[in-house]
C-alpha cells in the first residue's frame, strides 16, 4: 500500500444515521463485522461502492453513535443538547432502539437483582444466548439505569419511565415489568418456568402493578368511569378510603413498585374458603353445577376441585412472606398449571373453570371477603390464562 | 460614551461534574468586556444552575464594541484552591451594532473549552444601547453591514457598487511567544482565540471605515483569511466589495436583485451565450527573501493601500449593444475611467442581469515569498506590498484581455515553514458602468426597455481586439447572435450568469496534480517552487480542458485553482463547474495520437484508448443531456472563419510556454483535441481522464451556487464537512505514482459522499469545495464542505417557465405589498420586553417534565424582544391562530413523519415540546430552496482551537476531529439561534489546520468558519402571510407567540 487513511470523518449539519448500521452497533458488532454484513446485504452493488467506502461510512456512524451514547443515558438531554442536530423522529428512533432489548436476554435476568454480581454473569449469558457481550452490557445497564431512576420517583411507574426515558408506551410497560420483577425478585429462572416468555411475565407484571400495588388503588379511581367493572372498583375504592382515610391520590401514587401490604394481609382471610368445610363443599357444588356439560374434562375438574382451590387459596395466604411472593409464579405453575395440563385441560377449560370458580365464591352466603377475593382472583385468573400454554 | 453593553447571565445546564466528591459543581460566571469584569454569585452544588443575574453594564466606545468580543467564563468555585475554569463563550456583538440586524442576542450557548470541548451550555442575554446618532458612527464604522454572500443579498437592492476594499492586520502569534513555554496549552489556545477574535473585529472595523469613506453602507463578498506564518507572525486579512444597499421593501424595483436565486433563473429568450477563453496567469518567481518581515513586538499594526473609489465611471454609452465601434468606444471610456481606480476588483460572483457586458477569461497571479524572521520591526507594510504587487499583476492581465475590471476575485495563501505562496485570481470582465452610478438600477431598467433584445450572449463576446489577441485563441461568430466573435472555450471564476443559456446539466470538473520537490531551505526552496508553479498550472489547465471535452462542454464556471506547498511536494487542485453554453461552438472530441505508429500492439493500445474515450464522451452526453447540433453553421452559412476547422490546444499563458508549445499540435483532425501519448504527461492525462468514476445515477455535482439545468429544488438539504488525511507510506514515489494516489484519494472521497447521501437521491452536491493541504511531509489533507440538495425529478421542465413567471409576478406583487406595509418588525429601539427572558428557561425546565416534546421547537425568548409592541405581538398571535398551526423549524426532512411509536394523545395535549433547541440550517449557498430570506442578522465569523493530550481516549484522530467539527457546527448554530436566526447562508470553513503527534498522544486543530446569519420563511408561508409582511418575518415568532398565549 502506497498510502493509508490516517483520518477520515464526515459530519453533517443534520446528523446522518442509518438505522441498519445503528442496529449493528447496538448489537455489539465490530466495525469490520458490520461491514461484512453490509457487504452481503448488497448496498454496495447499487452504489458501486468499494469496501473502503463502506468501512469509512460504518466507522463514521459508529463514532457518531458512541458520541450520542452519553446522551441516550438521559434521553431528555437528547432534545436539548446542541451538539447533534437530529430531527425529532430520528431522536425517537434512537432512543427506542437503544432501550429495546432481546427477549432471550431479558429472560435471563428477569427477577434478578440488578447488581454487579449479576453483571459478572453477563459473560455466561452472552455465551448462552449468542448475544454479544457488548449488547448484553448495554441492555443490562439500561435495566439498571431505569431501575435506579424510577426507584426514587413518586407517581405511576409506567408514566415515570415514559417521561424520563421518552419511551413508547409498549416499551415503557416492558420496563415497568422489568423494574417490578427486579424489585420483588420474582423467581423466573427455574426450569419449570422456562416455557414462559418475557411477554408472559410482562403481562403478569402489568396485572400485578395495576391491581395489587398500593398505587393501583389510586389509579382505579381514574379508571372507574371507563371500565365496565366500575362497580367493583368503586367498592374497592370505598374500602381503600375507609381503611386509609388520609390516603388521597397523591399519597398512594408513589407505591407502584411495592405490593399493597394491607391487601396481602387481607388475603389470609380467604383461607376460610378451604378451612371451612361447608364453605368448601358449597363452593364446589356451585362450580360443578355450573360447569356440568360444558366441558370434556368435567370429571377431572370435579375430582381436582378441592386440590386446586386449596392451592390457589394457599398461594394467596402465603403472600405475606417475601419468600413466597418470589415463588408466586413457580407456585402457580406447580400447583395449578401442571395438574391441569396433566389432565389435558384446554385453555378454554381453564378459563371456564376459573371464571366459575371466581364468580361462585361471591354467592357464598357466609363468605364476606368478596372485594379481596375479586382483587386476588382477577389477577390470578388472567395470569394463569396467559401462562397456560406449551 | 457612545454605547452601553448589557449582559445578563440567566442559567446553565448540563454542566460537567467538577467536584468528584459530591458529583456536583459550584458554578459562577465571569463576564468580561475590555478590561472590565463582572461576576455572578456562586450557584452551589448544581449542574443546572440558575443565576438570573442582574444586568451587567459596560460603558464603552463603539470602537471597542466593534473590536472586542464579550467574553463569558464559567468557573467552578473552590474555597481552598484556585477556581477551575469550566469553559468559555465568546460572543461577537457586532450584529447588535447595525440597526437593521439583530437587536438582542439571547439563547443557549455551548460552553467551550479548548481542551475538553463543549461542557454544558449557558443561557445569556446581551443588548447594546447606542446613545449617539448615526453621524457619530463615523468615528467607528458601526452600522456597516457585512455579508459573506457573493451576490446581492436577497432582501436588498444595490444602489451603487463602490468597489474593492481590503485590509490586513498583523500580530505576533501567541503560540510562538516566549511565554508559551511556561503557560498551559489551554492558556495559550485561549490567548490565540482571543487575539484572533480581536484582530477580526479590528479588521472589520477598519474595512467598515473605508466603506464609509467611499459612501457605502455594506460589504458584500467579505472574505477574511488567516495566515499562520509561525514565528514571523499571524496575519488576518480581508477583501470585499463595498456597496450601497437599500432595503428592498422600500423600493419598487425588486426583480433584479432576485436574480441569483436559481429558481428565478430566467430563460425567456432562447439566447445564446458565451465564450470564453483561456487563462492567463503569471508567476512572480523571483524570490523576495529580503525584507519579508512584518510582525512587530507590540500591538499588531495594520497597513492598507489606499483604495481608489470605483464609482461613477464615465457615462458608458450604449453598453448593452455590441456594435464593434461602440464596443471600442465603450472600452476606451470605461477603461480610462477605471484606470484611475487602483483596483477595479469585485469579490462578487453573481450579478444582476446586464451587469457583465463581456467576460474575458480567468486572470491569476502567484508569487512565492520567504517569510523571514523580523530583522527590522520598523519596516512595516511588507505584506501589504506583496498583495499590492499581485493585484497590480492581476490588473495588468485583465488589461491585456481588454478588460477594465476583475470579477469573482479572491486571494489565498499556502504556507509551509518559511515559504509562502500568495495567489490571486479572478475573471477579467467589462462591466456596465451604469451599475457604478447612483440610481443605477433605475436607469438600467429603462435601458432595458429601450433595448428589446438584451444580448444574453453578450458576456461571451470577446472583449479584446481580434487582431491583437492576448493569447492564441480560436474565435468564431457567436452561435446565438451571429454578430460578435466568441472564443471556443470560456473559463471563469464566477457563477453562471442568470441570462446565460445552457444546454443540459453542468458537472463538477476537477484537475488534480502532485509534483515532488526536493526538500530545501530558504531561497533555494522558494526558487524551486516558483520554477514548478508554471508547469503545474499548465498541466492543471490541460487536465481541465480534457475533462471538459470529455463531457462535451465548452465553459467552466467557478474555477478555483489551489496550489498547496509541502516540504517535499506541491499539490494542485483545480475545481470548476463545466457547462455547455449555447453561444459557444460545440467542442470537438478527443483524438489520441501516438508517435511511433509502426508497432502494432501499440496501435491497438491507442485505438483501445480512443474507443474508451469515445464511449465515455457519448455516455457523458446522455448523462448531462448535452447534444449539440453541429449542423447549424452549414445551414446558416454564417461567416465562420476557416480556422474553425481546427481546434487548438489552449494554453495557460505562462512564462514557460515556449516549452509547452511543442504540445500544441495541429493534427488537422477536424475539431479534435489531440493528445499525444508518448508524452508522460499525456499518459497521465489520459489516465486521469479514464479513472474519473461516473457519478451514481441520481447524483449531480457542481462547485457553483447553482447547478445549470436543475430548477425544481425541493427544500431538503444537508450541509456537510468531510476531512481526510492520507499518509504516503512509500518514500520513493514518482510523480506519476503520487498523482495516481492523489487522484484516487479525491475520487474515493467523492464516492464516499455519494454513498453517504444516497438516501437523498435525486440530488445535487452544490458548492463542492475542496481544500487541500500538506500539513506534514507525507501527509495530504483534503477537506470538503458542500451541500446536498434534493430536487424533483418528475416535475417537467416545461412547468418551470410557468412557475418562473408566477414567481416573478409574485415578487412584483410582494413588493407592492411591502410598499403598502412598510412597517418594519425590528425597530431598533429594544422594546419593552413582553416576556422576561427567564421565561424561556422556565419553560424549558418545565419541559423536562413534559418529556413528550420531541419536536424541535424554538427558543423563543429572544424573539420576544423583537416585537416592539404588544400590538404586534397580538397581531402575530392572531396570525398564528388563523393559520391554524405552528410551523416549527423542524421540517428538515421532507415528509418527515411524526415521531412514531409515541402515544400521540400525550403529544397533542402539549404541542409545545420541551426542546429548547431551534433547528438551524446551514448551507454554503446564498439561498435556501423553497424559502425566502427576509432578514440578514449579521456575519458569523468564528475561530476555534481544540487540543487534546488524550488522543487515543478520544477515539484517535478521527474521533477527535469528528467531535470538534460537530462542536463547531453546534456553536455556529447556537450563535445564529441566539441572534434569532434559523439559517446560515454562504457558510464556509475557511481554515482547518490539523496537527497531530500520536507518539505523545496529542493533537491540535484550528478551524475558522464564516457565513451570514439569516431568517428565512418558506415560500408557501411567505405567500400566505404576504398581506401582512411584518408577521411573515418570523415563523418562529408566531410560534413563540402562541406558546405564550
Amino acid at each position: 500500500m502506497d498510502m493509508s487513511v490516517e483520518l477520515d470523518v464526515f459530519v453533517g449539519n443534520t446528523t446522518i444515521m442509518d438505522e441498519e448500521v445503528y442496529q449493528f452497533w447496538l448489537d455489539g458488532y465490530t466495525v469490520n463485522d458490520a461491514v461484512k454484513v453490509r457487504m452481503e446485504g448488497g448496498v454496495l452493488e447499487e452504489y458501486e461502492a468499494s469496501t473502503d467506502v463502506l468501512l469509512s461510512d460504518t466507522m463514521d456512524q459508529f463514532r457518531t453513535f458512541q458520541m450520542c451514547e452519553r446522551l441516550l443515558h438521559t434521553p431528555a438531554k437528547l432534545a436539548n443538547q446542541l451538539l447533534f442536530q437530529i430531527p425529532p423522529h430520528r431522536q425517537t428512533m434512537l432512543i427506542e432502539r437503544y432501550y429495546a432489548f432481546d427477549n432471550a436476554f431479558v429472560r435471563e435476568v428477569l427477577g434478578k437483582k440488578l447488581s454487579k454480581g449479576t453483571k459478572k454473569d453477563l459473560d455466561d449469558i452472552s455465551a448462552k444466548t449468542g448475544i454479544t457481550l457488548k449488547s448484553c452490557r448495554r441492555q443490562f445497564d439500561n435495566f439498571k439505569r431505569v431501575f435506579k431512576v424510577v426507584e426514587e420517583l413518586k407517581g405511576p411507574l409506567v408514566e415515570n419511565i415514559q417521561q424520563h426515558f421518552l419511551l413508547s408506551d409498549k416499551l415503557a410497560r416492558d420496563y415497568a415489568a422489568i423494574v417490578f420483577f427486579a424489585n420483588n425478585r420474582f423467581e423466573t429462572g427455574k426450569r419449570k418456568l422456562q416455557f414462559l416468555s418475557f411477554q408472559d411475565f410482562a403481562f403478569c407484571a402489568g396485572q400485578l402493578i395495576s391491581n395489587w400495588t398500593v398505587g393501583a388503588v389510586g389509579k382505579m379511581q381514574q379508571l372507574e368511569r371507563d371500565t365496565e367493572s366500575g362497580a367493583v372498583r368503586q367498592l374497592l375504592n370505598k374500602q381503600a378510603k375507609e381503611k386509609h382515610p388520609i390516603c388521597t391520590n397523591n399519597m398512594v401514587e408513589d407505591m407502584d413498585v411495592d405490593l399493597d401490604k394491607e391487601f396481602l394481609q387481607d388475603l389470609k382471610d380467604l383461607k376460610i374458603l378451604i378451612n371451612d368445610k361447608d364453605l368448601l363443599d358449597q363452593h364446589k357444588s356451585l362450580v360443578c353445577t355450573a360447569l356440568r356439560g360444558k366441558t370434556k374434562v368435567f370429571n377431572e375438574m370435579e375430582a381436582n376441585f378441592k386440590t386446586l382451590s386449596r392451592a390457589l387459596v394457599n398461594i394467596a395466604a402465603k403472600l405475606t412472606n417475601t419468600k413466597d411472593v418470589r415463588d408466586l409464579f413457580i407456585d402457580l405453575v406447580e400447583k395449578f398449571i401442571e395438574p391441569c395440563r396433566s389432565d389435558r385441560w384446554t385453555s378454554a377449560d381453564v378459563r371456564l373453570f376459573l371464571t366459575y370458580y371466581t364468580n361462585s365464591a361471591r354467592t357464598l352466603d357466609t363468605f364476606r371477603h368478596q372485594v379481596t377475593w375479586d382483587r386476588y382472583m382477577d389477577v390470578i385468573k388472567s395470569c394463569i390464562l396467559k401462562m397456560y400454554h406449551d | 460614551m457612545p454605547g452601553k453593553l448589557k449582559a445578563k447571565i440567566v442559567a446553565g445546564r448540563h454542566l460537567p461534574v467538577m467536584d468528584r466528591a459530591s458529583d456536583l459543581t459550584d458554578a459562577f460566571v465571569e463576564v468580561k468586556f475590555g478590561n472590565t469584569t463582572f461576576k455572578t454569585d456562586v450557584c452551589p452544588k448544581s449542574l443546572n444552575p440558575q443565576w438570573n443575574s442582574e444586568w451587567f453594564k459596560f460603558e464603552v466606545d463603539d470602537e471597542d464594541l466593534q473590536d472586542e468580543p464579550l467574553q463569558i467564563t464559567v468557573l467552578d468555585h473552590d474555597t481552598y484552591s484556585a477556581n477551575d475554569a469550566i469553559g468559555k463563550v465568546y460572543i461577537d456583538i457586532d450584529p447588535l451594532l447595525s440597526c437593521e440586524a439583530a437587536t438582542v442576542i439571547s439563547g443557549w450557548f455551548p460552553i467551550y473549552d479548548t481542551i475538553h470541548g463543549i461542557r454544558g451550555e449557558i443561557n445569556v442575554l446581551v443588548k447594546v444601547d447606542l446613545f449617539n446618532d448615526l453621524n457619530r458612527f463615523r468615528q467607528s464604522s458601526c452600522g456597516v453591514k457585512f455579508f459573506c454572500t457573493t451576490s446581492i443579498p436577497k432582501c436588498y437592492r444595490v444602489v451603487m457598487v463602490h468597489g474593492f476594499v481590503e485590509e490586513l492586520v498583523v500580530n505576533e502569534d501567541p503560540e510562538y511567544q516566549w511565554i508559551d513555554r511556561i503557560r498551559t496549552p489551554r492558556a495559550s489556545n485561549e490567548a490565540r482565540q482571543r487575539l484572533i477574535s480581536l484582530m477580526s473585529g479590528e479588521l472589520q472595523r477598519k474595512i467598515g471605515l473605508k466603506v464609509l469613506e467611499m459612501g457605502g453602507n455594506a460589504v458584500l463578498g467579505y472574505l477574511q483569511c488567516f495566515d499562520l506564518e509561525g514565528e514571523s507572525g499571524l496575519v488576518v486579512r480581508a477583501i470585499g466589495t463595498a456597496c450601497t444597499l437599500d432595503k428592498l421593501s422600500s423600493l419598487p424595483t425588486a426583480v433584479l436583485p432576485a436574480c441569483n436565486s436559481p429558481s428565478r433563473e430566467m430563460k425567456e429568450s432562447p439566447l445564446a451565450q458565451a465564450p470564453s477563453h483561456g487563462c492567463r496567469s503569471s508567476h512572480n518567481s523571483p524570490v523576495h527573501s529580503a525584507a519579508a518581515a512584518s510582525a512587530r513586538l507590540s500591538q499588531g499594526f495594520s497597513v492598507s493601500v489606499p483604495t481608489l473609489i470605483f464609482t461613477g465611471m464615465g457615462s458608458g454609452g450604449s453598453a448593452g449593444k455590441d456594435g464593434g465601434p461602440l464596443k471600442t468606444l465603450l472600452r476606451q471610456q470605461t477603461q480610462s475611467a477605471l484606470e484611475q481606480r487602483e483596483f477595479p476588483f469585485f469579490t462578487l460572483t453573481c450579478f444582476p442581469p446586464g451587469f457583465l457586458i463581456h467576460v474575458g477569461g480567468v486572470v491569476s497571479a502567484r508569487s512565492v515569498k520567504l517569510l523571514d524572521r523580523i530583522h527590522n520591526p520598523d519596516e512595516p507594510e511588507t505584506r501589504d506590498a506583496w498583495w499590492e504587487e499581485i493585484r497590480q499583476e492581476i490588473k495588468s492581465h485583465a488589461k491585456a484581455l481588454g478588460c477594465h475590471a476583475v470579477v469573482g476575485y479572491s486571494e489565498s495563501t499556502s504556507i509551509c515553514e518559511e515559504v509562502c505562496i500568495l495567489s490571486a485570481s479572478g475573471t477579467a470582465a467589462i462591466l456596465n458602468p451604469k451599475f457604478m452610478q447612483e440610481g443605477c438600477l433605475d436607469s438600467y431598467s429603462e435601458h432595458r426597455l429601450e433595448d428589446p433584445a438584451p444580448p444574453s450572449c453578450g458576456f461571451c463576446h470577446i472583449p479584446y481586439d481580434e487582431l491583437n489577441m492576448p493569447f492564441p485563441a480560436h474565435l468564431t461568430y457567436c452561435y446565438n447572435c451571429r454578430r460578435q466573435k466568441v472564443p471556443d472555450v470560456l473559463f471563469t471564476t464566477i457563477d453562471l450568469p442568470v441570462e446565460a443559456t445552457v444546454m443540459g446539466k453542468g458537472s463538477l470538473i476537477q484537475a488534480r496534480l502532485c509534483r515532488l520537490k526536493k526538500k530545501a531551505q530558504g531561497e533555494v526552496n522558494a526558487t524551486a517552487i516558483s520554477n514548478l508553479l508554471p508547469f503545474m498550472e499548465y498541466e492543471l489547465h490541460t487536465q481541465l480542458m480534457n475533462k471538459l471535452k470529455l463531457r462535451s462542454m465548452n465553459a467552466l464556471f467557478g474555477l478555483r485553482v489551489q496550489i498547496s506547498v509541502g516540504e517535499n511536494m506541491l499539490v494542485g487542485l483545480a475545481s470548476a463547474t463545466g457547462v455547455y453554453l449555447m453561444a459557444l461552438p460545440a467542442p470537438g472530441g478527443i483524438q489520441i495520437a501516438g508517435k511511433t505508429p509502426s508497432d502494432i500492439t501499440y496501435e491497438q493500445h491507442i485505438s483501445n484508448m480512443q474507443k474508451k474515450i469515445n464511449d465515455t464522451i457519448s455516455k457523458n452526453k446522455d448523462l448531462y443531456e448535452v447534444h449539440p447540433q453541429e449542423i447549424i453553421e452549414e445551414v446558416i452559412g454564417s461567416p465562420i472563419p476557416e480556422s474553425r476547422q481546427r481546434s487548438r490546444l489552449f494554453r495557460s499563458h505562462s512564462e514557460s510556454s515556449d516549452e509547452v508549445s511543442e504540445l500544441d499540435l495541429s493534427h488537422g483532425k477536424k475539431d479534435a483535441f489531440v493528445l499525444e501519448i508518448d508524452d508522460t504527461d499525456a499518459v497521465e492525462d489520459i489516465h486521469s481522464l479514464l479513472t474519473d468514476a461516473p457519478m451514481p445515477s441520481g447524483f449531480y455535482s457542481c462547485n457553483t451556487e447553482i447547478m445549470p439545468g436543475i430548477y425544481n429544488w425541493t427544500s431538503s438539504l444537508q450541509m456537510f464537512t468531510s476531512v481526510r488525511v492520507f499518509r504516503l507510506n512509500n518514500v520513493n514515489l514518482t510523480n506519476q505514482g503520487l498523482n495516481k494516489i492523489f487522484n484516487d484519494l479525491c475520487e474515493n472521497l467523492l464516492k464516499s459522499l455519494y454513498f453517504k447521501l444516497r438516501s437523498m437521491v435525486p440530488c445535487c452536491l452544490c458548492h463542492l469545495n475542496f481544500a487541500v493541504a500538506v500539513p506534514e511531509e507525507e501527509l495530504i489533507q483534503v477537506a470538503v464542505t458542500a451541500v446536498a440538495m434534493t430536487f424533483d425529478k418528475e416535475q417537467a421542465q416545461e412547468n418551470f417557465k410557468a412557475n418562473m413567471e408566477k414567481a416573478i409576478m409574485k415578487v412584483i406583487s410582494e413588493n407592492e405589498e411591502q410598499l403598502q406595509f412598510p412597517l418594519e418588525l425590528c425597530t431598533e429601539t429594544p422594546a419593552p420586553q413582553p416576556f422576561s427572558p427567564s421565561k424561556g428557561t422556565g419553560h424549558q425546565d418545565g419541559g423536562g417534565i413534559h418529556t413528550s416534546a420531541r419536536a424541535t421547537s424554538v427558543d423563543y425568548s429572544s424573539f420576544a424582544d423583537r416585537c416592539s409592541t404588544w400590538i404586534e405581538l397580538i397581531k402575530l398571535k392572531a396570525q398564528a391562530i388563523r393559520r391554524g398551526s405552528i410551523k416549527t423549524t423542524a421540517s428538515q426532512e421532507k415528509g418527515s413523519p411524526l415521531p412514531e411509536g409515541r402515544s400521540r394523545s400525550l403529544r397533542c395535549m402539549r404541542p409545545f415540546p420541551s426542546s429548547t433547541v431551534s433547528v438551524v440550517k446551514m448551507t454554503p449557498l446564498s439561498f435556501l430552496p423553497g424559502t425566502r430570506i427576509i432578514k440578514y442578522l449579521g456575519i458569523i465569523n468564528m475561530f476555534f482551537i481544540r487540543e487534546t493530550t488524550s488522543l487515543r481516549e478520544e477515539g484517535g484522530v478521527s474521533g477527535f476531529l469528528h467531535c470538534f467539527i460537530a462542536e463547531v457546527f453546534a456553536m455556529v448554530r447556537a450563535h445564529v439561534a441566539a441572534l434569532g436566526g434559523n439559517a446560515v447562508v454562504s457558510y464556509s470553513m475557511k481554515e482547518c489546520v490539523f496537527m497531530e503527534n500520536p507518539n505523545k498522544n496529542q493533537a491540535q486543530c484550528l478551524i475558522n468558519v464564516s457565513g451570514d446569519a439569516v431568517i428565512f420563511v418558506r415560500e408557501s408561508e411567505a405567500e400566505a402571510t404576504a398581506a401582512a409582511p411584518q408577521t411573515s418575518s418570523m415563523q418562529n415568532l408566531s410560534g413563540a407567540a402562541e406558546a405564550n398565549a
